[in-house]
């Protein structure tokens, strides 16, 4: 099987400042790594690479310094990486974000199973993945916590739906994001990180897309602005709802409602 | 030697000094005061104490001197030799209410807290600052006081050395009742004989630790481990003398077998990042930025793969560390629920010895048919080594574990070893140190217990 696993770089810390003058991230002397999340889609595609005897690439957009997580990937086991980095695609959204993946896997060749992690732990929107496949016309499925091909063009997949477990079968190719805690991730190996050919992980830009329009990614292509990010007030009050789902639901409606909120 | 019983006399004098609600008799005492986390020794303290002060503590020492009444204090009781059990029943008393930082001096470096300060507490505190108190024993709710008096080790004990070395200055109680200040801030110190150095260790026998100065450094901010797997045991144990000697300074070298990280898995519910090996020898490395650490590893890495390691694997980064050192620290933990019962055995051999000494104990398991499994520091030479009761009846496994014992520090002592390397003598291991130590160190540990202590009140049956 062809599978592309998605990866992000994110901040070392999970304490990252915000900077109460500016707004803006520290990202001054911070460590990135691969968004923790990720290592459970990449654990899991190598597995199924391993046992369908396929390969599995990455997939990453970001600056040039993210080529860094590109590199792990190999290094646990992913056979290459391909980094979409461009001054151009600064700023983007989860909409932006989600279009120029779904551009840079359409010039990727065949690709059976894409993978991507459950959220991140900075932007922490969970809807890349989802937006991707949408771009790319592929059923897609979200919490995904275990996925079986069945040698026939589809895989099963289990799916955690807070309330209840849903097992499916989709069709390849598709888009699946992984749930934390699925598995163990795989360490990355000295070895093969010695190992590396130089050419294990490619740069890509906009130039190399079928929608070269520049007005499409980063900022201009992005519907959401960020105005100001600032770090939350501390308030440890709070108002526990009880029953089921759909109870709760209804309460919580209620609420905001007699709030003003909606 | 013959001790009083607390009276209620005693009680009431000593409630007073303590207080009404620090202070719990008879019944009141919750059972857990009678052991530690060694399992076969257990007695009930009379009277517990709460202490919070130096001056409660010469109080109490200065009434239990004159009315003979066995004084043992206690941390958090998380000991593996019984050290802070009342033998003789008599007065305990309790360090965690002095559990107070009192300050951090950043221009000497130096911490100074109460005995009750506990170890993850303190690393915590000083991690917000920036600092960096090395000892890590793998028991985080232990008491600094506690850790002190066995001189804990852990797993940095390769690069930065055990507690002793972190100790600057000790204010301690005298057993009849005298307050002493020893050392303090200074980095050097040769003035006269060191007794703080001879209390580091003494397992509350010579005095009462009440308050001390610890030594800090600047934090390293980063730190990689190597997980390296081997096609055997002995193989991955082959390598530490040549990791030793390519003077690579990583912070720790631990070794573990297979079955026992499967235990570490089962018991935790988690499974670890690789269990393909046989067996792992697992290094962390630190230093001020990363490149400078991966700089350090390289070498060693290489070096490792030439020994034969299968591949070495980076633990680099949180969710890494913790997948990996979680089930590190719960090693002890899993063999004991692997096990109806256990017994410990924590010798220390120097550093070279330390993979003919595990050959050793792979064949006494089987000439005495019984499962010895171990997992230790092997970059400092300080062994684990669990005597399994699994099927045995209670007899044959006491008799098993006394061979084993006697076989274990007899061979240690061929290599040039010790009985503990960081858990301490306490009362298990009392017979073992008698029989592997020359008659006239006995005798001098002797006057200088009975030099500290006329009345032998302090934890009494303990160490000699
Ligand atoms: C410093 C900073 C500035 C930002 N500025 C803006 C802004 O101006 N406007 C705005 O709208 N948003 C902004 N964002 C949010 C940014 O758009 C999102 O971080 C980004 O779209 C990814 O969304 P997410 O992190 O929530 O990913 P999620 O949707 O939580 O990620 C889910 C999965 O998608 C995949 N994935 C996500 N991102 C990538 C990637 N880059 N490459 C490969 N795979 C990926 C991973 O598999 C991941 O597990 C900013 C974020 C940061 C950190
Ligand atoms: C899961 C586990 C892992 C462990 N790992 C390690 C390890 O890696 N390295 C290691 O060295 N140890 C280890 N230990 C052993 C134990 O944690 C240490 O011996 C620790 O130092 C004991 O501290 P405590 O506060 O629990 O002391 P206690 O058990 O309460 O007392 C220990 C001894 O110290 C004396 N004492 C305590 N406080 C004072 C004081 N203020 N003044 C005078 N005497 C005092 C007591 O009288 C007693 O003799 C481990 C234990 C467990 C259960």
């Amino acid at each position: 099987m062809e599978i592309l696993v998605c990866v992000k770089q994110v901040p070392g810390t999970t304490e990252v400042e915000v900077d109460p003058v500016t707004g803006v991230l520290k990202r001054d002397g911070v460590a990135s790594k691969m968004n923790p999340y990720d290592l459970y889609a990449v654990e899991l595609g190598l597995r199924l690479a391993e046992a369908t005897g396929g390969r599995l690439r990455a997939l990453s957009m970001g600056p040039p310094q993210a080529k860094a997580v590109l590199l792990e990937t190999a290094a646990m086991g992913a056979e290459s990486g391909v980094l979409v980095s461009d001054r151009r695609l600064g700023g983007a959204d989860v909409l932006a974000t989600g279009y120029t993946l779904s551009q840079a896997v359409r010039t990727l060749g065949k690709v059976d199973l894409i993978l991507c992690g459950k959220q991140t732990t900075d932007g922490d929107t969970a809807q890349v993945g989802a937006e991707m496949a949408e771009f790319l016309g592929l059923p897609h499925a979200n919490n995904v916590q275990s996925v079986e091909p069945d040698g026939e063009g589809y895989v099963k997949v289990r799916i955690d739906l807070d309330s209840h477990i849903s097992v499916q079968r989709l069709p390849l190719p598709c888009v699946l994001c992984i749930d934390s805690e699925v598995n163990t991730p795989r360490l990355p190996s000295y070895r093969r990180k010695k190992s590396l050919p130089p050419d294990c992980v490619k740069t890509i830009s906009l130039d190399d897309f079928g929608d070269r329009e520049p007005a499409h990614y980063g900022l201009t292509g992005s519907p959401t602005q960020v105005e100001r990010i600032f770090p939350p007030e501390k308030n440890s009050e709070k108002e526990m709802l009880h029953g089921s789902g759909e109870d709760m639901a209804k309460e919580l409606a209620a609420i905001l409602r007699c709030r003003k909120l909606i | 030697m013959s001790f009083s019983v607390v009276t209620r006399e005693n009680m009431e004098a000593l409630r007073a000094i303590v207080g009404q609600e620090n202070c719990l008799w008879g019944e009141e005492i919750s059972p857990d005061y009678a052991h530690d986390e060694l399992g076969g020794v257990e007695r009930m303290p009379d009277i517990l104490l709460r202490v919070h002060s130096t001056e409660e503590v010469s109080r109490i020492m200065a009434y239990a001197d004159t009315h003979r009444l066995p004084v043992v204090v206690r941390g958090s009781g998380t000991g593996l030799v019984g050290a802070a059990v009342a033998l003789e029943g008599g007065v305990m008393l309790e360090t965690t209410g002095m559990n107070r930082i009192l300050e951090l001096d950043e221009e000497n470096l130096t911490v100074t807290v109460q005995p009750g300060v506990l170890l993850m507490e303190l690393s915590e505190f000083v991690q917000s600052h920036g600092l960096f108190y090395p000892p890590d024993p793998g028991e985080k709710s232990a008491t600094i006081g506690g850790n002190i008096s066995t001189n804990a080790g852990g797993m940095r004990a390769v690069k930065y050395g055990v507690t002793r070395d972190y100790v600057r200055g000790l204010t301690v109680v005298l057993p009849t009742g005298e307050v002493l200040e020893l050392g303090g801030k200074v980095v050097k110190n040769s003035s006269g004989y060191s007794l703080k150095d001879v209390i580091i260790g003494s397992e509350g026998t010579l005095a009462v630790i009440t308050q001390a100065t610890l030594r800090l450094l600047p934090l390293p901010p980063v730190s990689v481990s190597l997980l390296a797997p081997f096609d055997s045991l002995d193989a991955a144990l082959d390598a530490v003398p040549a990791i030793v000697r390519s003077k690579a300074a990583p912070t720790a070298i631990e070794y573990m077998s297979r079955d026992v990280i499967l235990m570490a898995e089962e018991y935790l519910g988690k499974k670890f990042p690789d269990t393909t090996a046989p067996a792992y020898a697992l290094l962390t490395f630190d230093g001020p930025d990363l490149s400078q650490v991966e700089q350090a590893y390289a070498g060693t890495a290489d070096l490792c793969l030439e020994l034969g390691a299968r591949d070495i694997y980076l633990v680099d980064t949180d969710e890494r560390k913790k997948s990996v050192w979680d089930a590190r620290g719960a090693f002890l933990e899993a063999i004991k629920a692997s096990s109806v019962e256990m017994d410990e055995c924590d010798v220390v051999v120097p550093r070279s010895r330390i993979a003919d000494y595990i050959k050793f104990t792979h064949a006494l398991a089987k000439e005495l048919d019984m499962r010895l499994p171990s997992f230790g520091h092997a970059g400092d030479g300080n062994l684990h080594i669990y005597l399994c009761r699994d099927g045995m009846g209670r007899e044959t496994f006491e008799e098993k574990c006394r061979l084993a014992f006697e076989r274990l520090y007899a061979e240690a002592a061929r290599c040039g070893g010790r009985v503990s390397g960081e858990h301490g003598i306490g009362w298990a291991k009392k017979e073992y140190l008698a029989a592997h130590s020359a008659p006239e160190e006995l005798a001098l540990m002797g006057r200088i217990k009975a030099a500290f202590d006329p009345n032998g009140i302090l934890n009494p049956g303990k160490v000699i």
